[in-house]
């Protein structure tokens, strides 16, 4: 092809590069987007993968169901408080690097349902790199947060990316998500808030399972 | 519709008087209001002889703080024999919510009577698992009653 045979006879055997462009560089162009449709922003981000709105032009197509293989959460509609234990858990599963857009005004900042039953914005939860506005946002909007996203990751250091193994690290991982199956809520919850005294993050309570491995 | 009204009422009579309070036929609809204590009895009974062999529904209403029997358990029964339909009414007052549990009649009413519970605070007596099923299981109140604040009780945070 003509590129590369441009870029061998321009170019010399070695070139001297920043790490952390080179490896920037990588990390940009193959953003893959864990599959996190919440609400109706899901319907628009599904969309922007579609063919009128081809996000692989950027490199961002390649939507994965499972955590372990995301490097960007797309928090896409309202985040009901029964489901913010399941989002933050399937944020600490993701390997470093990982990024999140908060997609909507619902997940930004609750939008217009300001009650008991919804996370009034999810950065209380996760830490949010580009915040979204829209009800729903356009499937451009989405594409700009991408391209904003990957001028974001091109001013990083290599070095703030390394996966942390600390003790708080792991405390995130190992409560539960699921909510409490045994004793039935007639009677005083104290495992319940024993259980969540125990561990500083509330609505992580260890699910029956998860305390029997524990054992 | 008008027809098989009475008759029904009249029926459920003849078995115990006690077991209705009072009736209500609008719209073609028939309202039966059972004494709490009552309720899983007149259930069984329209089961295994009325052919009511399906609960459509239970549902809660809070009728208000300032009511005096404030809460209502509303029943949806269907028969898919004869294709007829009934709704059992409960009154219950504030400060004694308890109602028998009807799980041994019909097991879908398990998780109806969780929500009823969850969203209302009415307690089911005899029911094998109640908890909630809707609200996180840590919730504060119950998120239906009228006197309860739109935002909750606390603000939602993470710290």
């Amino acid at each position: 092809m003509g590129l590369e045979n441009t870029l061998f006879e321009s170019l010399p055997d070695v070139v001297t590069v920043k790490l952390d462009a080179v490896v920037n560089w990588a990390r940009k162009s193959s953003l893959w987007p864990a599959t996190f449709g919440l609400a109706c922003c899901a319907i628009e981000m599904m969309n922007t993968v579609s063919s009128r709105n081809d996000l692989s032009r950027f490199g961002a197509e390649t939507f994965r169901a499972s955590p372990r293989q995301a490097d960007v959460m797309i928090v896409s509609g309202r985040v009901s408080r029964k489901m913010a234990p399941v989002l933050r858990r399937i944020y600490d599963q993701m390997p470093e690097p990982k990024w999140v857009i908060s997609m909507g005004a619902c997940a930004t900042s609750g939008g217009v349902f300001d009650n008991y039953a919804i996370v009034q914005g999810v950065d209380k939860i996760v830490p949010v790199d580009i915040y979204v506005p829209g009800c729903p946002p356009r499937p451009e909007m989405l594409v700009h947060a991408i391209t904003m996203l990957q001028d974001k990751i091109m001013k990083e250091s290599v070095k703030d990316r390394r996966d942390t193994f600390e003790p708080e690290s792991r405390e995130s991982i190992v409560p539960g998500t699921l909510p409490v199956t045994e004793g039935t809520a007639l009677e005083k919850e104290t495992e319940i808030e024993v259980a969540q005294n125990e561990t500083s993050r509330p609505y992580t309570v260890p699910s029956r399972h998860e305390r029997r491995r524990s054992y | 519709m008008s027809e098989p009204v009475p008759e029904l009422v009249d029926q459920v009579k003849a078995k115990n008087e006690s077991w209705v309070a009072n009736y209500k036929f609008t719209f073609g609809e028939l309202t039966i209001f059972v004494p709490r204590d009552n309720i899983n009895e007149a259930c069984t009974f329209l089961k295994n002889e009325k052919g009511f062999d399906m609960l459509a529904d239970i549902c809660g209403a809070d009728r208000g703080p300032e009511e005096d029997p404030r809460f209502e358990v509303n029943y949806h029964l269907f028969s898919t024999q004869h294709y007829g339909r009934v709704r059992l009414k409960v009154l219950l007052s504030e400060d004694d919510p308890h109602v028998e549990t009807v799980v041994t009649v019909w097991r879908t009413a398990d998780w109806h009577e969780r929500e009823t519970f969850d969203m209302f605070g009415v307690i089911f007596d005899g029911h094998p698992d109640l908890r909630r099923i809707l609200l996180p299981s840590d919730f504060d109140g119950h998120a239906l009653r009228k006197d309860y604040p739109l935002r909750g009780y606390e603000p939602y945070s993470m710290n």
